[in-house]
Order: structure tokens, then sequence, then C-alpha cells
């Protein structure tokens, strides 16, 4: 008679097939929390020694149901689900669905409003790129520049803070524009932000662009072709790096993009190095695009004109009846909306951040799709590190910039 | 940037290869639309990669859609193409029956269409013929209905403590 503990020995016994002990092949769970997953994704690797030879991926481990949330809430309190899409920069996400709103009303921005959107939108571009590269770096072994950079990052998101008062998931601007004009402490952070980040920002790219390390680790890690790459629907900077240079700022230019000048930079491999050199220079044609938006800010209003969707201030609210009646409208969500449907798309941190909204003219969507980007470039990964080592692996996932929040919805 | 191609000229080329397939052409904000019939999608979307003057090779989105009232048409899948040499983004949808919600998957021809279909089988519980691995992607693998439909209502319908109807819920 065998004891318990002589059971459960024999049991495990059973289960070390010859693909676990003996033979070559072995199977290893990569995630679902693991430090070098940044997020909550679990890959299922068999591994022959280091070389990975097939993946499976779970998802949905922090699925929150967003469409359906969507279909029950009013417009206006859409945008913070947008934040917790993509949080790294979450502006981007919430002026897409206020673009998108404005879009189906047919609502004209005025121009500053415009320009200051473009303003903060390439900021939280830069937030997003900077961590990216930073976590490559870290994942290559070098701590040093990702908390270097971080100091910028904060130096971003304390720029968020005066124009909306939240930091990470910033619930930024309203339908319409902003809640405010830009303060003269915004003013003064952005100056000085815009004469210390291009010093900071080379420092860290000398620390590791040129960098024999990064470069051998990096070169030939998680490659994917031009063409793979647009059958899997990869956007933004990883289909960039692939050699495509296609940018919804440049070919559907949204918030008035047509006019600044800037560039696509693009890769040849499509390696984890590529797409780090694509962020790089995208950093560098942000800063670009912020120089040119904020000396030619125009004078103006920071507000469009649409009392129904825009919260009037409340010293009118206290004060005027057509005040009151608006704001009672507003956050109950009453305004009436056009029934139609509407395609927009922004350029996001990760590509084409796409909104798909159906209105049958009541008080919520109908139907709103969001198109995550990383949701559809990320079933690619299992095709890119095959036959890469899993040290490659945890690379190819940090250049790729899998967000959870965005990946799950 | 501009089009290379008007929403009429990309109307008439897909009508004068597939004219029984089409149901109604619409451009509502200046999006072509294009309502197809369920069996010909397959065939159109791969006409329309194929094609080398159109060159819409990009499957941009895939989702579905689901109205209740309309009978035998409950469940809508859309699809947003896109062509990046010609600037041009075409919105085909397709309608099908709640009681036998078949249509054929699309992944021989996008590889990026396989999780956007498991995602709308997941949400709507439209099956995709041919589909590799046609499961649950986001909710668990035990889940016995697709919530995204209408029937399912955000908030637990049998509540009695919470009264909204003067909120407009």
């Amino acid at each position: 008679m065998s004891t318990y503990k002589e059971e459960i020995i024999e049991e495990l016994r059973f289960d070390q097939s010859k693909e676990t002990i003996d033979g070559d092949i072995a199977t290893l769970n990569l995630g679902p929390t693991h430090p070098a997953t940044h997020g909550i994704f679990q890959n299922v690797l068999k591994v022959d020694g280091e070389k990975i030879l097939s993946s499976e991926q779970t998802v949905g481990y922090i699925h929150r149901a967003f469409e359906k949330l969507a279909e029950r809430r009013p417009y206006n309190q859409i945008t913070p689900i947008t934040d917790r899409l993509n949080y790294c920069s979450s502006p981007i996400n919430n002026m897409g669905w206020e673009m998108t709103v404005e879009k189906l009303i047919g609502a004209e921005i005025p121009k500053r409003a415009q320009y200051m959107r473009v303003i903060i939108m390439e900021l939280s571009r830069i937030a997003d790129h900077l961590i990216c590269n930073s976590v490559i770096g870290v994942d290559t072994g070098a701590l040093t520049g990702f908390t270097y950079v971080f100091q910028q990052r904060e130096k971003i998101y304390e720029l968020f803070e005066e124009v909306c008062g939240a930091r990470l998931t910033t619930n930024i601007g309203r339908i319409g524009g902003f809640e405010r004009d830009f303060s003269p402490e915004f003013h003064r952070k952005l100056k000085d932000f815009l004469v210390e980040f291009p010093k900071v920002f080379n420092e860290f790219n000398s620390l590791l662009s040129r960098n024999r390390i990064f470069m051998d680790r990096t070169i030939g890690a998680g490659p994917i072709s031009a063409q793979r790459a647009l059958d899997y629907s990869f956007v933004g900077p990883n289909l960039r790096a692939a050699g495509v240079d296609y940018d919804v700022r440049i070919m559907e230019p949204y918030s008035s993009y047509q006019d600044f000048d800037f560039e696509i930079p693009v890769g040849t491999q499509g390696d984890t190095y590529d797409r780090f050199q694509v962020r790089q220079e995208e950093v560098r044609q942000s800063l670009k695009i912020i120089h040119q938006a904020y000396n030619n800010l125009p004078e103006g209003d920071y507000k469009a004109d649409l009392p129904e969707f825009y919260l009037p201030p409340k010293e009118q609210v206290y004060n005027n009846m057509e005040a009151l009646i608006y704001h009672f409208k507003i956050v109950m969500g009453e305004t009436p909306i056009p029934a139609g449907e509407v395609y927009h798309s922004v350029e996001g941190g990760n590509g084409e951040l796409g909104y798909y909204l159906i209105s049958d003219g009541g008080r919520t969507p109908y139907r709103l799709q969001f198109r995550r980007p990383c949701f559809i470039y990320y079933q690619a990964y299992p095709e890119m590190i095959t036959g890469q080592n899993i040290s490659d692996a945890v690379l190819t996932l940090s250049s790729l910039n899998v967000i959870a929040g965005e990946l799950d919805a | 940037m501009k089009s290379n191609l008007t929403n009429e000229q990309v109307a008439e080329s897909i009508k004068a290869q597939f004219d029984e397939a089409i149901i109604s052409v619409d451009t509502p904000y200046d999006f072509l639309t294009i309502e197809v019939e369920a069996s010909k999608t397959y065939s159109i979307i791969e006409w329309l990669k194929n094609n080398e003057t159109l060159q819409i090779n990009f499957l941009t989105n895939l989702g579905g859609v689901h109205y209740p009232e309309s009978t035998d048409r409950e469940l809508v899948v859309v699809y947003h193409l896109h062509s990046m040499v010609n600037n041009f983004r075409l919105r085909l949808k397709t309608a099908l029956p709640i009681s036998n919600p078949e249509i054929d998957s699309i992944v021989k021809i996008y590889d990026g269409a396989n999780w956007m279909e498991r995602e709308t089988y997941d949400f709507y519980g439209i099956i995709f013929k041919g589909h590799p691995n046609l499961t649950r992607i986001l909710n668990e693998d035990t889940m016995d209905y697709f919530p995204l439909r209408k029937e399912y209502h955000l908030e637990d319908a049998t509540r009695e403590d919470k009264d909204d109807r003067f909120f407009g819920r």
C-alpha cells in the first residue's frame, strides 16, 4: 500500500512523457504573469532547448466588454472607456473618439483647437514610444535608459495634468474641443520640455542605437516581411518597420495634420531593431510637429460652438436658463444625435486606431466597434518567433508594443 | 491625400463583375458601403484583392452587428477593406439569419481575419465556415451565450431595487 506522497510521485511520473524528460521537446509557459511579458499575455511554447518550435496564445485575461458597455452610455461618457484601450497614449484614443462623434454630427472645429489637439496627441505618441523603446532596452539588459527617459515621460504627464487634471487615464478634451485653453503654466512647461527633451533623448539614443550588444541582440530578432505584415493587417510602426510607408496622418489627415511638414520613417527587415529605430525617428518627427504646431498656434477659440454637446461653464449653469437646460441634457444623455454610420481612424501609438460607430439616433451608440491594432497584429506573434530563441521572443513581444488593455478591450 | 478611385468607379466595377450578388449601394459620410449576398462575400473579397486596378487588398476591420427586428437578416457581418495604394476604403456588409448564421471564412485570403472572426463568433455566434480554429477568444470557453446580441442587457434585468425609467434607460 503506497502512501499519498508516493501516489503523487507516481502520477507525476506518468505525466512525464517522452516530450519533457527523455525527449528533446519541452513545453514552457511564457506568462500570463511574467515580468518579461509587460502585461497579461500567455504563450504556451514548445521548445527544443532554447529554440521555439511553436507557440499558442491565450488572450482575454483583462477583457472588460468595452463594446457592450459603450452601447449603454451617452456619447460623452464613452471617452473614459477609450482611456483604457492603449493606456500608454490615452489622449490619442480620447481624441480619436471625439473626432468620430464630431464627424457623425458634422461639427466644425476651430483651427486653434485642432492645433492644440495635435500638440497633445504628439506628446502622447512620444510618451508611448519612449515606454516601448526603453522597455526593449530593459529586455536586453539595459535598465539605465529606461529610468532616464521615464523622467521625461513624467514631464509629459505633468503637461497632461495641466490640461485636464489627470495623468494616465486622461479623459482629455471634450466633444468639440477642450474644456479650457492651455494655461500659462502649460506654456512654461511645454517650452522647458521642448528645450530639455531633445538632449535627454539624444543621450538615450546614443546609449542603445549604435550599441554593439544591443544591435547583436535585436537585429534579426522577430522579423516579418512586408507582405506577411500586410496579410496580418499590421499597421503603424510595426508595418513601417517592415517597409510599408503607411501612416493615417498623411493618407487621411485629421485635425489639420496636412498643415505640418514631417516624414514617415520606414525600416527594411521588420525586425526588433528596425521597429526600435522607426519609433526613435517617429519621436523626432513628433517633436518637429509639436514645434510647428506650437509656433503657429492660431488665435481663436479652444472649442467649437456646440452647446448641445459641450458642457457649459459652471458659473453659467447657475445663472443662465439655457446653460442649465443644456447642462441637464448633456449629463442625462438626452441630446439628439443623427442616425448614421461612420468610420474614423487616427494614427495611435500602435497604428491605425479605428472607431466604427453606428447610431440609430438614440442616446447611446447602437454599435461601437474599436479597431484595436494590438489585437489584430498580435496574432502574427507565433509566426514571428518560431525558430527564434526564447530571449528573442521576449524582445519581439516588447518591440511589438502589445498593450494588454488594447488587446483585450 | 486624395484618393485615386471614386465611389462610383468602384461600385461600377464590382457591379460589372457581381451584379446579381449586390443588394444595395450606399455612401454614408462619403464611405462606399455595399451590401452583398452572404454566399458571394468570399469571392467578392478575393476578387477585390486580386484586381489590379482596384487593389483593395488590406483588411482593416471585421465585425458583427445585431438587428433583432429585421426578420431573417438579424446578424450583419461588416468588412472594412482598404486600398493603401489608391487610398480608398470600402465597407462590405452581409446579412445572415440568426437561425443559421453561417458564412465562409476569409482566413484563406487574409491571415489577419483569424482573430477578428473568432472575436465576431465570440460576441455574436456567427459561424465562419472553414475557419481553422473557431473558438471563443476574449470570453471564457464555458460561456453558453453570445453577449453582444441585443437581448442580453448590460445590467441584470431582474433587479427591482433600481428604477431607471426617468433617466431614459
